[in-house]
């Protein structure tokens, strides 16, 4: 017979190492808690915290250098492409990722992440698509599903006023410069684990030379939404994966060299 | 001898080429800033500097240093923010409509204490305005560009080869105060050759203990400006309007030419004090006492020396291709109780020896004993000079 002792016990689930302990200013029920966490377990599993520096972007998640313990960067709105590109190509020996909000990355940084994907930039993007602006309080962002309503489309998102939401990950995933391009989500646990395998392929790719790498993450904002945290995960799973399929939409494993992206 | 590449690629990076050579302004200071040690470059083409870019696009990858041709002047200026963090020597350079796009970054640079060296080879605005050389970005240099309550120090070179020495000395003060610096070029600098015997320096490099290098056996670092607490903010805000101080204090540099026994003293920098120079010799051959007071800080901007210089003057000409913008800061620095006279070209028109002689002569006349000037009017001297008092 044996007796479990604290010895014996196996621990699961810790808080990772480049977590920071201190609770955060996001709502209850946003999604960027959960993917601050997740990249947090990536960075800490590919022991690549001591060389990352980070790009925070301008949104709710500026304050990436208060919760993750690894060196960061601070970005103009919609620039953290750029950023990282200043940073990589100085520092070919750092791990460099972008965290950046739908508004950020596809309405006001457009030109940013196009050329930092077709130059094949050898950064990881972490892209949050809650559909929404979520730091100003709500407004309608270039990804917001047609229908939803939003503090500046109170009667539901109209094509012909507002135009279509854009797939910006599908559309970078046509550059030749992209190694890597997936679609992933913070809905249930299942896609929470999926995410992060998506994360360290992306990872990957960037440490292997491979070229530009993107995870868009479809996440939550209870707040803008004006729904319940429940209720928000529902929204994501049933609803916003209509316009936003999850998935891998673009693996070239094999290294190129940067002349030859295409092979 | 030439200023083409060629000449210039020395066959170890960092020789010093003997002679005296030809060399054209734009491809002398991306020269120097090679030579002082810039790892990186970024760019987005724009006339009159496009020579800068080039010249980059070749020596930097030789060199095994960073070269990028961004998508554009945010992307260029935003790429040297990235590299600039991580404590890099960085160098951007751009014309009036780029610069205003790098503006938002530049203000984000000084608030998150960056160091950079951005160079704006002045072109006629406003808008698209012209390609020509002019000297309209005194006011978005100085006083302006982003937003927010901050200060950059800007260098204005009068020749190439003060243009190459700036250059160094434009990093040195970048490193040390953790700023960006502007030096501010116009067209006829960038686009003209003149000989040189290139004197290049590599300042020396600071440890720097705040740039992001990954958190390795240390503490991780953030490089930002965001502080969301008034308190914060106002505390972070008063620290840089420390480090400004003591730029004013002790980085003002100007030259002074024939001031001696000048009765008038001719305010101008760069290309203007150049065409300056030469009416200050026409006016002396025909009995007329003109110096000049050359402004090499723009900010901090020489009041006190010029102040000083003033006092017991006739009166005070200032010379730019503007249509009066360091005139603001000449009529500051006087304070009053004296005659200060403009003349200006602009639109990428460069004023004449000629057209200056002419001002000096009747801002002479405008101030003899008998001929005091009304302090409330503004009299137009000749086609485009006007009496300006306070
Ligand atoms: C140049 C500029 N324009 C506008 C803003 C205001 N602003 C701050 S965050 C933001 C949008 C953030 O939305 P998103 O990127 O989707 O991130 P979220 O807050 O939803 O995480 C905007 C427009 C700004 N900071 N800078
Ligand atoms: S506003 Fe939305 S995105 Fe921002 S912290 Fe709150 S829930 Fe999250």
């Amino acid at each position: 017979m044996t007796t479990s002792t604290p010895d014996s016990r196996r621990r699961i689930y810790t808080r990772p190492q480049t977590l920071v302990d201190r609770s955060t200013h996001f709502c209850p029920g946003c999604g960027h808690g959960i993917i601050h966490r997740v990249v947090a377990e990536q960075l800490d599993e590919m022991h690549l915290t001591p060389r990352t520096v980070g790009v925070a972007s301008v949104g709710c998640s500026v304050f990436l250098y208060d919760y993750l313990a690894v060196d960061v960067v601070e970005s103009p709105h919609g620039r953290a492409p750029a950023v990282a590109t200043g940073v990589r190509r100085v520092r070919p020996d750092a791990f460099v990722f972008t965290y950046q909000g739908d508004g950020d990355l596809a309405a006001i940084g457009t030109a940013e992440i196009v050329h930092a994907a077709a130059r094949g930039e050898q950064i990881s993007v972490i892209f949050v698509n809650n559909g929404i602006y979520g730091m100003t309080g709500g407004q309608l962002a270039p990804t917001t599903p047609l229908g939803e309503r939003t503090s500046s489309s109170p009667t539901g998102r109209d094509a012909r006023q507002a135009g279509y939401p854009i797939p910006i990950t599908e559309m970078l995933a046509l550059l030749p410069g992209v190694a890597y391009a997936a679609r992933g989500s913070i809905a249930d646990p299942a896609w929470i684990g999926k995410t992060k395998a998506m994360l360290k392929r992306a990872f990957e790719a960037q440490l292997a030379g491979e070229g530009f790498s993107i995870v868009e993450i479809l996440s939550t904002c209870p707040v803008g939404w004006g729904l319940t945290p429940v209720e928000s995960m529902e929204h994501v799973a049933r609803d916003v994966v209509q316009t936003y399929p999850l998935g891998v939409l673009k693996d070239r494993p094999q290294a190129r060299t940067a002349n030859a992206p295409e092979g | 001898m030439t200023g083409s590449p060629e000449l210039l690629a020395a066959p170890t990076p960092l020789a010093q080429p003997i002679h005296p050579v030809l060399m054209k302004g734009n491809e002398a200071m991306a020269e120097a800033a090679i030579q002082a040690g810039c790892d990186a470059y970024f760019g987005y083409p724009i006339t009159p500097q496009a020579e800068i870019l080039e010249w980059m696009a070749r020596r930097m990858p030789e060199l095994g240093r960073t070269f990028v041709q961004a998508e554009s002047e945010l992307g260029a200026i935003n790429m040297a923010l990235g590299a600039a963090s991580t404590g890099a020597r960085v160098l951007v350079s751009s014309s009036g409509p780029g610069i205003s796009l790098m503006a938002e970054a530049m203000s984000y640079m000084a608030g998150s204490e960056l160091p950079m060296v951005l160079i704006n080879v002045m072109r006629g605005g406003p808008g698209l305005g012209s390609i020509g050389p002019a000297q309209s970005d005194y006011f978005q240099a100085t006083k302006g560009h982003g937003h927010g309550d901050y200060r950059v120090p800007v260098l204005a070179p009068a020749s190439i080869a003060e243009a190459m020495a700036l250059v160094a000395d434009a990093f040195e003060l970048a490193e040390r105060y953790r700023t960006p610096v502007m030096i501010l070029a116009d067209g006829v600098i960038g686009q003209m050759m003149e000989p040189v015997d290139p004197t290049y320096r590599t300042p020396p490099r600071r440890s720097a203990d705040w740039a992001l290098t990954g958190a390795d056996d240390r503490p991780p670092r953030a490089v930002r400006s965001l502080q969301l607490q008034p308190e914060a903010l106002e505390a972070h805000g008063r620290r840089l309007q420390a480090k400004f101080a003591t730029i004013a204090e002790c980085e003002v540099r100007w030259a002074g030419e024939q001031l001696e026994d000048a009765e008038i003293v001719i305010v101008a920098y760069g290309t203007s004090a150049r065409v300056a120079r030469t009416a200050i010799e026409r006016a002396r051959e025909d009995g007329l006492r003109v110096g000049l007071f050359r402004p090499i800080t723009l900010w901090p901007f020489p009041s006190a020396a010029l102040s000083a210089v003033a006092a017991d003057r006739r009166a005070i000409l200032v010379v730019e291709m503007s249509s009066g913008q360091m005139l603001e800061d000449v009529r500051l620095a006087i304070d009053g109780g004296f005659p200060i006279f403009f003349h200006g070209r602009t639109g990428g028109m460069v004023p004449t020896p000629g057209d200056v002689v002419e001002a000096a002569r009747q801002a002479w006349a405008a101030t003899g004993p008998d001929d005091e000037p009304d302090p409330l009017s503004l009299i137009e001297l000749g086609e485009r000079s006007s009496v300006v008092t306070r």
